[in-house]
């Protein structure tokens, strides 16, 4: 049986052969969700008379979406969580410690080879480590809290074959709002997108894990990036597709010639190059979200900014992927640099990506974001213009009060 | 079923849409429900009346895993959402918490016309036109969790997935 990734991972959990299109029930190596789904979890999983968690060890709970506290209907929200931890004696993150997904990579919860639910739409972030990370919602997520299983659909797949270089300037965000746009919103709905490719070979970590995150902006089930190249600080076994794989679609991007990338309001796949909106005038500026504000991100932004002044017009709020990423960032000199440019830090955490506290725009006002999406109203306010760029881009243009190329 | 269609017919209609961000941090329906839907349309809450249809476009609820957003539109009365597809969480999520959900990639619904669904065989009814759509037919062990009420009826009832 000619097989690919998918095929593979989801045939090892139904612990039987499966190909695309078939229905398994399989069995779960860990689930995780957020305060802006433990709450509804928690309510089903009560509601199915749900005692104790299937295994305590593989459930972790992370307060990231409006943290700390910005009321009281969301601090009750967070103590039912941190009671709800305590009683099933599970691993609950609580305010400040990071953005969900790169909690789950940094410490392991998630390892290659894994199948893996998370109650937030962003969980094919762990397609980085030839994990099969699906994003499903709070009831979901509970009677996998019970059982230890769910059920799904083997999605067929799309293989999008990338080579060349990425020139300076242009990063793994470009590349994936460019890849948006190709397919579209829709685009790989239902299904599973496989990256691969020289250009994947030499990608850090972070870069890998920007492009299986914004799969979901493309419908994807999941996003897996083939595993040549990457280095993990423990072991592991990469998993290939097989040489005679069926994929869905197949595509293949030169990208040498990339130029950077921006999705204007309001839409992730409404993209352009940047040079169709260079001088657009901007007010406010974030770096944060679980696409853009790992350690290199803050690279990217501090060697833009090192030694400058922001625009008088324009706020520069970041938010850092986790209080580890925060501390090698203060360690290494990062912080200070964006610090003394000007820059605003608030906790590690979604922060005004998901429009929820810590930054909403105001009416008519024009952000520059390192985020992944631009609905209308997702920061907070409909009445807000939204672009999507690479924290690069993000820098360089609160710098100048316009979009501007680094 | 037979009741009023609410017509959307644009693709892409986002989470954030269904529900902002803003409200989705609450356990309180009733709350949910009177913002839902409220940057596409800000009289839609005031205008449904239970047992309601809304119909969409293509990749209906694409964003956001929130099962915030199918729990407001069932909280605000609607029975069923006809779109011509759906985003695959959305799809899930509503299902899951027993709001009926259909496929219909081709009709002629109006806002304003009567509508009835049968779920079991796909058939939607439009008594208005007197015509009838076809829908996708859906995954068994969905319409297994659809028959039960939902998920968690589902697993009350079968302790496992069966």
């Amino acid at each position: 049986m000619n097989q690919t990734i998918s095929e593979k991972i989801i045939s090892q959990h139904a612990g039987k052969p499966v190909k695309a299109g078939d229905i398994a029930i399989v069995k779960v190596d860990g689930v995780m969700a957020t305060d802006a789904t433990s709450p509804f979890a928690i309510k089903a999983f009560r509601a199915m008379g749900g005692k104790k968690v299937w295994d305590k060890e593989k459930v972790s709970l992370v307060i990231d979406h409006a943290s700390p506290a910005p009321n009281e209907v969301v601090a009750n929200l967070h103590k039912l969580m941190r009671d709800f931890a305590s009683e099933m004696a599970i691993k609950l993150y609580d305010v400040g410690e990071g953005i969900c997904h790169q909690l789950m990579i940094e410490n392991a919860h998630v390892r290659p080879n894994d199948l893996f639910l998370g109650a937030d739409s962003h969980t094919p972030t762990y397609g980085a480590i030839n994990a099969f990370g699906i994003g499903v919602g709070s009831t979901d997520l509970a009677a996998t809290m019970l059982t230890g299983k769910t059920w799904l659909k083997v999605p067929k797949t799309i293989k999008i074959i990338l080579n060349g270089e990425l020139k300076k300037n242009v990063s793994a965000k470009d590349l994936i709002l460019f890849l948006v746009k190709q397919l579209g919103a829709e685009g790989a709905n239902y299904q599973a997108v496989e990256f691969t490719g020289e250009t994947i070979k030499h990608m850090t970590l972070a870069s890998r894990m920007v492009l299986a995150n914004m799969s979901s902006e493309m419908g994807a089930k999941t996003g897996l990036v083939d595993a040549i190249g990457l280095e993990l600080w423990y072991p592991f076994e990469a998993i290939t597709p097989d040489k005679n794989a069926e994929y869905a679609r197949e595509f293949n991007f030169d990208i040498s010639s990339l130029r950077p990338q921006i999705a204007k309001p309001h839409s992730p796949e409404n993209v352009v190059a940047i040079d169709e909106v260079l001088g657009t005038k901007i007010h406010y500026a974030f770096i944060g979200s679980c696409t853009n504000t790992r350690l290199e991100d803050l690279h990217s932004a501090a060697k833009v900014l090192k030694g400058k002044k922001l625009c008088n017009e324009v706020r520069l709020v970041i938010a850092p992927a986790s209080k580890k990423v925060f501390n090698e960032a203060l360690k290494d000199g990062t912080i200070e640099i964006l610090s003394n440019a000007g820059a605003t830090f608030i906790t590690s955490g979604c922060g005004p990506c998901v429009g929820s506290h810590l930054g909403v725009p105001s009416d008519g006002e024009v952000v520059i974001s390192s985020a992944n999406r631009n609905f209308k109203g997702r920061m907070g306010n409909p009445n807000a213009l939204v672009y999507l760029s690479s924290p690069a881009v993000v820098a360089a243009s609160a710098l100048a009060g316009e979009i501007v190329e680094p | 079923m037979k009741t009023i269609a609410h017509v959307y017919s644009i693709d892409n209609i986002d989470t954030d849409r269904i529900i902002p961000g803003k409200y989705t941090k609450t356990l309180d329906m009733s709350l949910l429900a009177s913002h839902v839907l409220e940057d596409l349309d800000p009289e839609f809450s005031k205008k449904v009346k239970s047992g309601d249809i809304l119909v969409a476009g293509n990749n209906f609820g694409c964003g956001s895993s929130r099962e915030q957003a199918p729990i407001a539109i069932k909280a605000a009365g609607i029975s069923v959402v006809v779109a011509k597809t759906f985003a695959r969480i959305f799809y899930r999520n509503a299902i899951n918490i027993g709001l009926p959900v259909i496929e219909v990639e081709s009709h002629n619904i109006q806002s304003g016309d009567s509508i009835s669904v049968d779920l079991e065989n796909g058939i939607v009814s439009n008594h208005t036109k007197n015509e009838t759509y076809q829908a996708t037919k859906m995954p068994q062990q969905m319409i297994d969790i659809l028959n039960a009420g939902g998920l968690v009826n589902y697993l009350i009832k079968h302790g496992d997935y069966v």
